[in-house]
């Protein structure tokens, strides 16, 4: 019952998504404000039902409703209770459903927080959220019902996958959907504006939080698969460059172009066009993205063909939005025109470079994803471009940025001196080259990739710490230190932000270069160095988990003789699902993790043991939480609160919108 | 969504290591090229995992062949010839650099020096107008035309 209540409400959101995408649109144009405003409950609405409708799913799974396909097809009796939640989205339906859910949400947001927005202006918004959302309901309606009952209700369920019962995975969707569809806010008003053939300071003040928003997410949940990754499957990799990651890639670098470009919009009313596309660009990858998870398409081209349905609706959809804003941005852009001027070297311009960098990177990676495809339908040539492709190809780009970056940061709006804005930075030169030097000193290997990943992560995290105390001005160190605390909460977040991106290249590059791997036979009982750290396998035995058996070793790691971690790494067999999964034994320290994988028993005796010391892991993740933790402080400066003096900004502007910097 | 990704490779493959302790060779020297050839072939039934990290039956073979030639002697090139003689192109996680391979490979510089080119003429028609006095509103006007065609 509550399930048919679910599917009906979905079915009323549909309904309810067409008029809000029609009503508002015509009467923008007319200037029929009642039509107008309906756009507003009918967003609200559609939240209510779709998150009813979510409810009532969820609900099928933790009730294990076996009636429901979806149910039997991917939950089980035995499974513990916050797996049959997250097993809602752990599947391709529920996953839609969550989709959606989000994105209603994001455009109820624009009703909740935005009421100082013009009224035409809010309805086209919210009309153009409205046919996004149209879209996604008849797909879902269509071609991937979760609602649908089976005939004969089996006893129970398949299970989920065995890998997603795992608390890293289970949120890793969500985030990076919040991320996606997120987005689909900047294009609502980047259409929007085209619509109206007008783009201001207010425009770039809306934008810019929900673009931030999104890319926070986005940030999280690609930090969270990678994490998974990295203790899950067992040999310590965080990053495949496989179509579905970059799928979740190309977008994060486009958003990351898009808030920058927002910035300029904002605070100098230039590049207005320039972001209009980004925003546009920054969507149609999200849309992307969900094409090639969906499709199956970059599995192979043959998955594709056994089951095109989905894949082919996606891609209507991505060709309709896509098309349809490009064409609008074609006839609209040049009504686009930018009030503000700057000169060759300006922090606008090095935002263009930044820009240019971040998109020209993500367009590699595209060319990178789809060129199996292109080589299989055009050129008859079965190929496959993998992570030597990526690393050659895309690394330059990310060195670029990071080279550039500081200075870049530094420079003057407007009218800038590159001499003026590397002055302060000659501290921060010296101490990464200083660094790189010593690790280059200390490592045993001749690798460049490490000491060069430490000059860049030094350099960008010394750079942004010196960009903020610039920021205090000039005078006594004391007065400095309490200019330090009431530092526009934005300069915060920018520091943060960009000294998390150090961190992570710096980590990302001791990691690779600096790695110890140790794989053996070892008898229970048996001691053996591995690098600075004596290893010793002290036993195995078989657990019986709660859906699963596992094989765990007991195994201590001592160092100078002083036991430093004991290890349980398992494998774990999950009978429902007939499937064996890997859990590695970590230990995670400051300066490296060890991390210990068991593999099977050999014929002459004793198991076979791999090994790891990884330096730097936590820092990979620990500058993604970063980047992530300066966007959310970004989000609180008062300046940016979503809506706050949305309606004023016109007035304010001449005054406050412009800091002098 | 990764999960869909390995969902398939991990149905594939079978117990947990990958390079198993049997087939590490005992020269270091060789065994250290072997992991660098195994790193850049892919493994035949995996969605996107090299024959190194690849767990499956045929990644193992494919690793032991790998040493079967070092140790008879080959070059690293003559090992991903031989390789690639027998199990295609497909295997090559770093796609040739030849025929129309080149457009993938030159699309990252060429892309970035078109990019870089639009960008520095756009800043430098736009710094132009960054005139020291401000223009007359017949200028302006004409001026904002020219902008708006560009």
């Amino acid at each position: 019952m509550i399930t048919e209540l679910g599917h009906f409400a979905l079915v009323l959101g549909f309904a309810i998504a067409i008029v809000q995408m029609v009503i508002p649109l015509v009467g923008a144009h007319k200037g029929w404000r009642g039509w107008m405003a309906m756009a507003d409950p009918a967003a609200t609405s559609q939240v209510i039902l779709v998150g009813f409708s979510f409810l009532a799913l969820t609900y099928a799974f933790v009730v294990s409703d076996f009636s429901l396909r979806l149910v039997f097809l991917n939950s089980h009796t035995d499974k513990p209770m916050i797996y049959k939640i997250t097993g809602v989205w752990g599947n391709h339906e529920g996953s839609m459903l969550l989709w959606l859910l989000i994105l209603v949400l994001f455009g109820a947001c624009a009703t909740w927080f935005g009421q100082g927005l013009r009224p035409e202006f809010r309805a086209r918004v919210l009309a153009v959220q409205a046919a996004v959302s149209v879209a996604f309901y008849a797909f879902i309606l269509f071609t991937s019902n979760p609602f649908l009952r089976l005939a004969v209700p089996p006893l129970n369920g398949q299970d989920l996958n065995p890998l997603l019962q795992d608390p890293g995975l289970a949120f890793h969707p969500p985030f990076l959907y919040l991320g996606y569809v997120g987005l689909s806010m900047s294009f609502s008003f980047a259409v929007a504006a085209l619509m109206e053939g007008r783009v201001d300071a207010a425009w770039g003040r809306w934008v810019r939080p929900w673009t931030l928003a999104a890319w926070v997410f986005l940030t999280i949940g690609i930090g969270l698969g990678s994490w998974w990754a990295y203790y899950e499957l067992g040999w310590g990799g965080f990053w495949f460059w496989d179509p579905v990651e970059n799928a979740s890639f190309m977008p994060w670098l486009f958003a990351a172009a898009l808030l920058h470009s927002a910035i300029v919009v904002e605070k100098r009313e230039a590049l207005k066009s320039w972001t209009i596309l980004l925003a546009i660009m920054a969507f149609g990858f999200s849309l992307l993205g969900t094409f090639i998870v969906r499709s199956g398409l970059l599995t192979s081209v043959h998955a594709f063909a056994n089951d095109p349905e989905r894949g082919v609706w996606i891609l209507i959809i991505l060709a309709i939005f896509m098309g349809g804003a490009l064409t609008l941005f074609a006839a609209r852009a040049n009504a686009m025109r930018a009030s503000g001027v700057f000169q060759s070297v300006s922090r606008e311009s090095a935002l263009v470079l930044n820009n240019i960098l971040l998109a020209v990177s993500s367009f590699v990676v595209f060319v990178g994803t789809i060129w199996p495809l292109v080589a299989e339908m055009f050129l008859d040539r079965t190929l496959s471009v993998g992570p030597p492709f990526f690393d050659a190809a895309f690394t330059p780009f990310f060195v670029a940025i990071c080279l550039v970056l500081p200075v870049g940061a530094m420079l003057a709006w407007k009218r800038g001196s590159l001499a003026k804005a590397a002055r302060p930075l000659w501290p921060a030169a010296l101490l990464a080259v200083a660094l790189a030097g010593l690790a280059y000193a200390l490592q045993t290997s001749r690798s460049s990739l490490g000491p060069i990943g430490v000059l860049l992560g030094v350099w960008v995290v010394a750079g942004s710490l010196v960009d903020l105390w610039s920021r205090t001005g000039r005078g006594d160190l004391a007065g400095r230190i309490r200019r330090l605390g009431r530092l526009p909460r934005g300069d915060w977040g920018k520091m943060v932000s960009h000294a998390g991106l150090g961190i992570t290249v710096l980590a990302i590059a001791g990691h690779l270069a600096w790695q110890e791997e140790d794989i053996r036979v070892a008898r229970e009982g048996e001691s053996y160095a591995v690098g600075a750290y004596e290893v010793t396998l002290v036993g195995v035995r078989e657990v019986q988990g709660p859906n699963y058996i596992s094989t765990m070793a007991d195994i201590t790691m001592s160092r100078d003789g002083r036991r430093v971690a004991t290890l349980n790494p398992e494998k774990r067999y999950y009978p429902v699902a007939d499937m064996p999964t890997t859990e590695a034994g970590i230990r995670n320290g400051f300066w490296r993790d060890l991390y210990v994988v068991i593999g099977d028993p050999q014929t002459g005796g004793g198991w076979a043991v791999r090994t790891h010391i990884k330096p730097f892991s936590n820092w990979i993740w620990g500058g993604s939480i970063l980047m992530a933790l300066g966007g959310l402080i970004s989000l609180s400066d008062r300046r940016l609160r979503v809506g706050a003096g949305a309606g004023r900004t016109a007035r304010r502007e001449p005054s406050d919108g412009v800091p002098a910097e | 969504m990764r999960w869909l990704a390995l969902t398939l490779a991990l149905l594939l493959a079978g117990p947990a290591l990958a390079v198993q302790p049997d087939e590490v060779l005992d020269d270091p020297v060789l065994e250290e090229r072997a992991r660098d050839i195994s790193a850049g072939l892919r493994c035949p039934v995996c969605r996107n995992e090299s024959i190194d990290d690849s767990s499956a039956p045929v990644s193992r073979d494919l690793r032991l062949l790998v040493r079967e030639r070092l140790v008879a002697g080959d070059s690293d090139r003559e090992v991903v010839a031989y390789i690639v003689d027998r199990y295609g192109e497909y295997v090559l996680l770093e796609p040739t650099k030849d025929g129309a391979n080149l457009i993938l490979w030159l699309a990252a510089p060429a892309l970035l020096i078109a990019a870089l080119g639009i960008g520095y003429g756009a800043i430098r028609s736009r710094a132009s107008a960054d005139a020291p006095d401000g223009l007359t509103d017949d200028e302006e006007a004409r001026l904002s035309e020219l902008m708006g065609k560009r």
